[in-house]
């Protein structure tokens, strides 16, 4: 009974439900109690939807192992058809949100499926200029296709009028996809994805059939994109094709490289400091954006010494051990 | 019916005949041996058993059934497995999960259950990781199971190949060279391994090898490639002191 106890207390469900909770409610607290700046409250809720971008993109990137260039494209997509079922529709907000949730995430990851397909047969430097020339296609499309709003963008989105509520819709969508890449990743799907990228010739002589594979996780990817596409344009209100041009490709690329790709755990850390960082460097105006380069460099290469990977190791060994005092040892 | 069945099989790259008119018959549980000096062709013959190359020439019938031009894939799930010469394991990926790999295309669950971790979820992984703990232990690798396979020793990761390979169910095992860069004590023993492989799971296997001890330890019968070309076949010892074979393999 008592161990009973123990486990539960011990178990990944308990521990990362407990934190997401806690965490939650320490930053609803404060943006309720006004301590958060309104910039820091924006923030936040960039942070909720770059995350699940950058989480998007490392399944393709750090479990599959293709590079994608052109992940705006689904961003674009889902936050296009999202808000448009959302500025066109007449619902109350809650469904607006939820119904334009699953329109952005639907339509991306049906282009995201179709896009795979196409370039099923492309690996490495052409995937990745292929993809870079789809993101920038879907944008010029996203102009001409009427009710869109063309190059002034979409506009009246509507949006939630409580900064705390705002939060906790991006907040519970980030979670959402947390659980769901997580349990992904660590099933039997999600071992043949990263079997693909470890060895490809090896995970066909099992039998694993790799374009099958490739597109399951690229219409995955496509439509968690879409989220947080959705996601951004209820928190921006108007969404225009600049907001996705290739910048924000790269900048969720750069999230998933520095956060040790196919890592969520690396990848939501790397991704809220990139986020932050131009506003925490706010007070040095021109010198911003090239002491930004300077701290990404340096955070690169911090983290690529070994130093830090010892370190890294011995706090997942800390983790570990931790969690094991609670659960004995796996039995024989 | 013999479990593999070769006619005629060959390949050309580019005007270079790598396998020519090769002929084979094994039957149900035999270890037969495939062997030849560098660049005979052998490993290219098992390219073409396995779906990787398709062959210019010649067909070939696993248990009657016809399986020549067909996809590595289907071949797999037809029922033949293989390990490489230069080893190919899912390295970034633990011992056992590389078992559970060649263990997937039995697992069932769906997409559902893996988003949501539905009860078959759990049942299922319960009872694949046991089985893979099995495979693993037949092959002393239960200890290291939670270790990166491509933090295992090089006699090890040969073995684990091995063991993802029959994680498949193959009715037919191809190994390359499995004793390649092995001392004598773990050549030794990964021919007792086999035996057992070929024992316990009733397995017909195809090994090609260099190392001429432990051929004629465990291979009944046996063929002899050079330059593409089937120069010997038959029982092991008789094939081995074919004037041809001694010749290839002393040079004249
Ligand atoms: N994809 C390919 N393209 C061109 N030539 C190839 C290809 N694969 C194999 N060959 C050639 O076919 C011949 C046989 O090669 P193979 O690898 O089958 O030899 P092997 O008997 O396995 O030799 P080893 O004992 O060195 O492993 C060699 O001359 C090799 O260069
Ligand atoms: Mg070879």
């Amino acid at each position: 009974m008592k161990s009973n106890l123990r486990k539960i207390f011990a178990s990944r469900v308990f521990i990362g439900g407990a934190a997401a909770i806690a965490i939650w409610g320490v930053l609803a607290l404060l943006i309720a109690a006004g301590i958060f700046s309104r910039s820091m409250q924006s923030l936040l809720i960039q942070i909720c939807y770059y995350v699940t971008l950058a989480l998007s993109l490392d399944l393709v990137v750090g479990y599959l192992g293709d590079l994608s260039l052109g992940h705006a494209a689904f961003y674009a997509v889902g936050a296009y058809s999202g808000c448009a079922f959302a500025v066109y529709t007449n619902l109350p907000l809650a469904l607006k949100f939820i119904g334009g949730l699953l329109v952005g995430g639907i339509c991306a990851a049906i282009v995201g499926f179709l896009i795979s397909c196409a370039i099923l047969k492309l690996r490495g430097d052409y995937l990745a200029i292929v993809t870079l020339a789809f993101g920038e296609f879907v944008r010029s499309i996203v102009k001409i296709i009427p009710g869109l709003g063309g190059t002034k963008g979409l506009l009246g989105i509507p949006s939630f009028d409580s900064r705390v509520v705002g939060f906790t819709a991006s907040y519970i969508v980030l979670v959402l996809v947390i659980v769901a890449i997580y349990n992904f990743t660590h099933s039997r799907h999600g071992r043949t994805v990263t079997a693909i990228r470890d060895n490809a010739i090896a995970a066909e002589s099992v039998g694993i059939n790799i374009k099958r594979t490739k597109v399951l996780v690229f219409t995955i990817s496509a439509f968690i994109a879409g989220l947080a596409g959705v996601v951004s344009g209820f928190y921006k209100t108007s969404i225009t094709p600049g907001d996705f041009d290739y910048n924000v490709s790269i900048e969720a690329l750069v999230m998933v490289v520095l956060g040790g790709m196919g890592s969520i755990r690396g990848t939501v850390i790397a991704s809220a400091i990139i986020v932050l960082l131009p506003e925490l460097l706010r007070g040095m105006d021109e010198y911003r954006m090239l002491i930004y380069a300077i701290v990404l460099i340096a955070m690169m290469m911090i983290k690529a010494s070994p130093k830090c990977r010892a370190l890294k190791e011995k706090l997942d060994g800390k983790i570990n051990g931790f969690r094991s005092r609670f659960t004995r040892k796996r039995a024989k | 019916m013999s479990m593999l069945k070769v006619e005629n099989l060959g390949i050309t790259f580019g005007g270079l005949h790598a396998v020519e008119n090769l002929n084979l018959e094994i039957e149900k549980n035999e270890l037969y041996g495939l062997i030849g000096p560098n660049g005979a062709g052998k490993t290219t013959v098992f390219n073409m058993l396995t779906g990787v190359y398709k062959p210019t020439t010649g067909k070939f019938w696993l248990d009657g059934e016809e399986l020549t031009g067909r996809s590595s894939i289907e071949i797999n799930r037809k029922g033949i497995a293989r390990t490489f010469q230069n080893i190919r394991l899912f390295g970034n990926m633990t011992v056992a999960e590389n078992v559970l790999v060649g263990l997937n295309n039995q697992m069932r669950y769906g997409l559902a259950s893996s988003f949501l971790r539905l009860p078959g979820f759990f049942k299922e992984e319960r009872d694949y990781s046991k089985r893979a703990d099995e495979l693993l232990a037949v092959f002393d690798l239960y200890d290291e199971r939670d270790t990166l396979a491509s933090n295992l020793p090089y006699g090890k990761q040969r073995k684990l190949e091995i063991a993802r390979a029959l994680a498949t169910s193959p009715r037919l095992l191809l190994l390359d060279e499995p004793a390649a860069g092995m001392n004598p004590n773990e050549t030794a023993e990964l021919m007792n391994t086999i035996r057992f492989v070929r024992e316990k799971f009733d397995m017909t296997i195809l090994l090609i090898e260099h190392d001429m001890r432990l051929v004629m330890g465990i291979c009944e019968r046996v063929t002899v490639l050079n330059f593409g070309t089937e120069l010997a076949s038959g029982e092991t010892s008789k094939a081995l002191n074919d004037p041809a074979v001694v010749k290839a393999y002393l040079g004249d």
